[in-house]
């Protein structure tokens, strides 16, 4: 049935490239147990870079590497309230994510550039493969940059740092007892996840052919609902499946907010279906660790 | 429930949803045109401009579920949704896609890039700035035209000064994040430096904050302009409180507003700027390429005055003015 195919098809892309988002969340609060909210303001940051940079007539490519340098500053940001300024997690990044909407404002000018006539870089790789630019090939693209990136994370979690990083996120004193720099490695986990979250924005921005500065409202929602379905759905053990998990829960969660378009719920039902979708997801691991009497109540960090 | 029985029922709900997609999804028989309508978010102008679209396109002898089928969906301001929505007309192939406010109709020309579906916009202010055509005469190659609902500033603010003699300092609010509103500002701006009167600019990002930045202006100025800004249209009401109880009159730019307490002004019926815009898909589902239909500006524009709203509010509207308004709200 047609309709199906270009359901997943669109999902699959949203997957993908909203995916970024989740790994980004991913990263801050789960492996750092550091709950960053900057995400909505980060996502646009990286759209509003790379259409700024773009209708300068920068290289594509340049802009969204760019944007991508642009979010782990704004990560780098965040990290420093939190560990020089002694600021709580929370709301340092409640802090950036409200001095970013002006920062986009005065970045980009205006509150909205249109990308229509500019070469984005789906339209240069579809170039390269001497066809326009489709649905099909931001697919195959995302996926190979998806793919980059999930190669470059795995081998860095399991790097001295990437592990410092993971232990911090595990016992904080433990590693700072043991003379670990904590405080690196949270600015560290931090600016790479805004990063991917503005690489994601850069990308979305190009494909969709616009960025705007309300573009990153509500992604920190998604991002956390995307890592949830992952981890409820998929049960990963490890970290390459971890994060092709969070993969998964992107496309399962764009999935369903497409089914919900389909079916023509008014949009004020769709949020509603979102939040039982979550609740579900929460609620069923919950309930089968209970049922085989496996549960243990986990250790929540601020 | 054991764990078998669990994943049973979740399968089997999955396998009823996605059955019933092909139903609901709509699969159409041939000959039925599909158009596909995005709408930004749910306010009284966009809802009327929808339905003036529907009523000219019935006029013209499309009728929705006879002879076209009509695929309304709406984003409620969620950007994300914006491209998906776009996307899904895109792939379901439908015949036309309609699009209610720039950043859709910017999502639409995106997606729609490559295809020979055209992409009408409309209650889009300026679609030339926003490069959605490239010029407003004639836009060869482009699949795209619409309907702006650019409105001349100017006009509103000889009608302030009219009813409001005197007037020194004008308020506005906006959302700096809605590209229409910061071109009407400038706009603003333009028309009183013409007249020596200071613009006193308040900007919100969510309707939240419309209730405390009009409260911000309370006793900084004389008279509170407000153009066609969806963010602060959405919360218009909070708006009218603060104007009534400070008695400070209030002009919108457009005529829904002033049913709901606004003093008036000249502007659009967006109902008419949807059947305009009804109009201009007939044309289309009727054979003319979209390439060749030139962007028109909203036709009717008329004078629209609430006398009782603008009692509550401290002014009397002039009867001379009364008289030569189209439309007088009696609310």
């Amino acid at each position: 049935m047609d309709i199906i195919g270009n359901l997943l098809n669109i999902s699959l892309y949203e997957g993908l490239a909203y995916g970024f988002v989740a790994i980004g969340v991913y990263i801050t609060f789960r492996v750092l147990s550091f709950p960053d909210l900057s995400v909505d303001g980060s996502f646009p940051l990286g759209g509003a870079v790379a259409a700024v940079l773009i209708i300068n007539g920068v290289n594509p490519w340049l802009a969204t590497a760019a944007a991508l340098l642009s979010g782990s500053i704004a990560g780098l940001c965040t990290a420093l309230l939190n560990t020089k300024l002694r600021i709580n997690a929370l709301l340092s990044g409640i802090l950036m994510m409200v001095a970013l909407y002006s920062v986009n404002l005065l970045i980009m000018g205006r509150a909205n550039i249109p990308l229509l006539r500019q070469v984005t870089v789906f339209e240069q790789a579809a170039g390269f493969f001497k066809t326009g630019p489709s649905l099909s090939l931001a697919i195959i693209f995302i996926a190979v940059l998806a793919l980059i990136i999930l190669l470059a994370l795995n081998w860095f979690l399991r790097t001295e740092i990437g592990l410092a990083l993971r232990a911090t996120g595990d016992n904080e004193q433990m590693v700072r007892g043991l003379g670990g720099n904590t405080d690196m490695t949270t600015i560290v986990g931090v600016a790479i996840s805004n990063g991917l979250v503005s690489l994601s924005g850069a990308l979305i921005a190009q494909n969709q052919g616009f960025a705007d500065v309300g573009m990153g409202i509500g992604m920190i929602v998604m991002g956390l609902a995307s890592v949830i379905i992952g981890e409820g759905l998929f049960r990963p053990k490890g970290v390459t499946a971890v994060l092709l998990a969070v993969f998964g829960g992107t496309f399962a969660y764009r999935l369903f907010i497409g089914i919900a378009l389909r079916l023509g719920l008014p949009p004020t039902n769709l949020k509603l279906i979102t939040a039982l979708l979550v609740i579900a997801a929460l609620a069923i691991p919950y309930m089968r660790k209970k049922l085989k009497g496996e549960w243990v109540p986990p250790a929540v960090r601020m | 429930m054991n764990r078998k029985a669990y994943k049973l029922i979740i399968m089997a709900l999955c396998l009823v949803v996605v059955l019933a997609l092909p139903l609901i999804g709509g699969c159409t028989g041939g000959g039925v045109k599909v158009i596909g309508i995005s709408q930004i978010v749910t306010h009284p102008a966009l809802d009327a401009t929808r339905e003036g679209i529907i009523q000219g396109l019935a006029d013209m002898g499309y009728v929705d579920g006879d002879n076209i089928q009509i695929d309304y969906q709406n984003s409620e301001g969620d950007m994300s949704l914006v491209a998906s929505i776009a996307q899904q007309f895109v792939t379901n192939e439908v015949d036309i896609i309609v699009a209610i406010a720039t950043p859709n109709s910017l999502a639409a020309i995106s997606a729609a890039k490559g295809t020979d579906i055209p992409v009408v916009f409309t209650a889009v202010t300026d679609p030339v700035g926003s490069e959605m055509v490239s010029s407003w005469k004639s836009h060869p190659n482009e699949n795209v035209t619409g309907v702006s609902d650019m409105i001349v500033v100017s006009d509103d603010i000889d009608l302030i000064t009219e009813i409001v003699p005197g007037v020194k300092k004008l308020g506005t609010l906006y959302n700096a994040g809605e590209s229409n509103s910061v071109f009407l500002v400038e706009k603003l701006n333009e028309a009183c430096d013409a007249l020596g009167i200071d613009v006193v600019e308040k900007t919100v990002s969510t309707s939240a904050d419309v209730l405390s930045a009009a409260q911000s202006l309370v006793g900084q100025v004389d008279a509170i302009w407000v153009g066609t800004d969806n963010t602060v249209i959405t919360a218009f009401e909070a708006l009218v409180g603060v104007c009534e109880d400070n008695q400070i009159p209030l002009f919108p730019s457009d005529d829904e507003s002033i049913v709901r307490g606004g003093i008036g002004a000249y502007s659009f019926d967006y109902y008419d700027i949807g059947y305009q815009t009804g109009e201009m898909l007939a044309k289309i589902l009727a054979g003319t390429s979209a390439v060749e239909i030139p962007v028109e500006k909203g036709k009717v524009i008329s004078l629209s005055v609430n006398p009782v709203a603008a009692e509550r509010m401290g002014v009397t509207i002039p009867q001379a003015i009364i008289d030569r308004a189209a439309t007088v709200h009696e609310k």
